[in-house]
């Protein structure tokens, strides 16, 4: 029986999914153990605390709430302090997070602040004794690995959707907890700027339209957005050829070095199918390929193929698909 | 600037990868290796860092056992000045340990940045850089998409979901390095020959035990060979039903 301490990220003051999937993954570990407790720990800018009762939805057993205005945005270097620092008093089995943008920056400091063993990026978690065994997808998720974490504490941070957010509801008890300030020298936030209108993440969403180069024009690109609208909430990625020809930008890229997603449908328009790009989403659970050319090694992983020109298959997807959401 | 880049020598990210005997480890015949692609464009931001102050030491290091070597002499004939090897074994599971080998290393280095991949196409963990940062005890930004160094600070931009987050920064600091930052140069004949003679150094590496145990590595489930269910616009509605009735997410 141990407990577990649990980052819950959010972003503009509301925990992200993420923050719920990790949670869930926490809950897991803590029961795994025989029935230990979940301290999930939030921070934000004053009221965040009105937050604490979501986390206590999907099992955590005490909230940690950090307010303070630093915390308005991502404060890493006071983040990574307050957590490994708590982590420390509190003698925790493991500290879970997600493999986010924040979980990625977060993890290895606090791992290092507590001289724990780390694996990131995971998509299973079993404690038994005084070992944790997780598994981590390696090689750019060729090779699945099996990692096994020995030692009093460790940091496990698991990949976004591996884990279903599940409401497991605890009246969970709130205490505030004192922010470790940040080292005078110091990363400073100067700006963010938020990417595109209103689409999911490439990471969480459950439907990705994806176009590559038999788009032929980065105007063609309407079209694989003009899809993705037509199916409500889905993400828009692209292939390496099209973000380095500057059709989007460079974080729209799915493969091997750029973002690797397993969403419920992978919907990929005008693209070959490179290794590159395979290594970034053939974990997907179904996947459409539309392209003209049927040799094109897309379709070998494809449960769909569709051999054509996309610029005539697309518009009329777009609106059958619109057709069949009628109502939606 | 004196600069360091922190390497890893892996295999070919295009291969085909088997599962060795042991069933914990990839079976390594016949595969390529080569310095890592993330490794690359560190050591590419480094030179041209340097190249743009106009003058500077660029120095590599790498962990693991001899045939790191190779490695650290491609870095070279990019242009590093010279090379560390950390001689160990095999190079562990656990980031940590490594990341205490380097940081023990370079915190008398006197360096005004030290880079990294983001993270290394094997392992794909995305510790080590961001781990000694922390046991220098300086600044780090983690997975850099754009760099630049100005009069003793350096500015980097950094990927969010949906988002970028623009930074700020005092050296001496560590940065890891996403795709984006620099396209590797390709070395030259002249610099593989003035490589040769560059000073490689090699000394043990300090590694304490490690606690990250890789106990089986296996292959993802193969996926169901692809159908291609027509073509055209006309098989736009079957493609439509089989979404609606079979895959369910429509």
């Amino acid at each position: 029986m141990a407990n577990v301490l649990v980052f819950a990220e959010t972003r503009n003051g509301e925990p992200r999914k993420i923050a719920f999937e990790a949670v869930s993954a926490a809950r897991q570990l803590a029961d795994g153990t025989g029935g230990g407790e979940v301290h999930a720990l939030i921070a934000g800018a004053a009221g965040i605390g009105t937050k604490a009762e979501l986390l206590g939805k999907y099992g955590a057993d005490v909230v940690l709430v950090v307010e303070g205005a630093e915390h308005a945005g991502f404060a890493r270097e006071s983040l990574a302090a307050t957590i490994a620092g708590r982590a420390k008093s509190g003698a925790y089995r493991a500290v879970v997070l997600g493999f986010s943008a924040q979980g990625r920056d977060l993890g290895p400091r606090i791992a290092a602040r507590i001289d724990a063993p780390i694996a990131t990026d995971v998509t299973s978690i079993s404690a038994s004794g005084d070992t944790i065994t997780v598994k981590h997808p390696g090689y750019a998720n060729k090779v699945i690995m099996t990692l096994v974490l020995s030692g009093p504490s460790a940091v496990i941070s698991v990949r976004p959707s591996a884990f279903t957010a599940t409401e497991t509801p605890k009246p969970a008890r709130v205490e505030a907890l004192a922010s470790v300030p940040a080292p005078s020298a110091t990363v400073t936030v100067t700006e963010v700027k938020e990417g595109s209108k209103g689409r999911p993440d490439l990471g969480e969403a459950s439907i990705i339209i994806s176009g590559g180069r038999g788009l032929k024009a980065a105007e063609n690109f309407k079209l694989v957005e003009d899809l993705a609208d037509a199916f409500g909430n889905a993400a828009v990625g692209a292939t390496r050829a099209v973000t380095d020809d500057g059709w989007r930008p460079h974080s729209d890229q799915i493969g091997q070095t750029g973002r690797q997603v397993s969403p419920q449908l992978y919907v990929a328009v005008g693209i070959s199918g490179a290794i590159q790009h395979l290594a970034g989403m053939r974990s997907s659970r179904t996947i459409v390929a539309i392209n003209k050319d049927k040799e094109a090694p897309i379709f070998k992983v494809a449960d769909y193929g569709i051999v054509g020109d996309v610029l005539e298959v697309v518009p009329a997807l777009t609106a059958a698909v619109k057709e069949a959401r009628k109502g939606h | 600037m004196k600069i360091a880049v922190c390497i890893k020598r892996t295999p070919d990210s295009e291969s085909r990868f088997k599962i060795a005997a042991s069933g914990a480890s990839i079976d390594e015949a016949g595969l390529k290796f080569d310095m890592d692609d993330f490794a690359g464009y560190a050591v590419e931001a480094a030179l041209q860092l340097n190249e743009k102050a106009g003058g500077g030491e660029t120095v590599v290091y790498a962990l693991g056992p001899d045939n790191v070597q190779e490695s650290l002499r491609k870095a070279m004939s990019m242009g590093a000045d010279r090379a560390v090897h950390l001689k160990a074994d095999a190079v562990p599971a656990d980031a940590i340990a490594i990341a205490k080998a380097l940081a023990a290393e370079l915190k008398d280095g006197g360096y005004d940045l030290v880079l990294f991949g983001k993270h290394a196409f094997d392992s794909s963990a995305g510790v080590v850089g961001t781990a000694t940062a922390e046991l220098l005890g300086v600044p780090c930004i983690t997975a850099a998409s754009e760099l630049s160094i100005a009069n003793g600070a350096g500015a980097a931009r950094r990927e969010l979901e949906g988002a970028a987050e623009m930074l700020t920064f005092p050296l001496p600091a560590v940065v890891t390095i996403d795709e984006g930052v620099a396209r590797p140069r390709y070395p030259s004949l002249k610099g593989i020959m003035a490589a040769k003679k560059k000073p490689l150094e090699s000394k043990p590496a300090q590694l304490g035990a490690s606690r990250v145990k890789v106990e089986k590595m296996e292959l993802p489930p193969e996926r169901p060979a692809g159908r291609i269910i027509g073509e055209g616009a006309a098989a736009v509605p079957e493609l439509v039903k089989l979404l609606q009735n079979e895959a369910k997410v429509l």
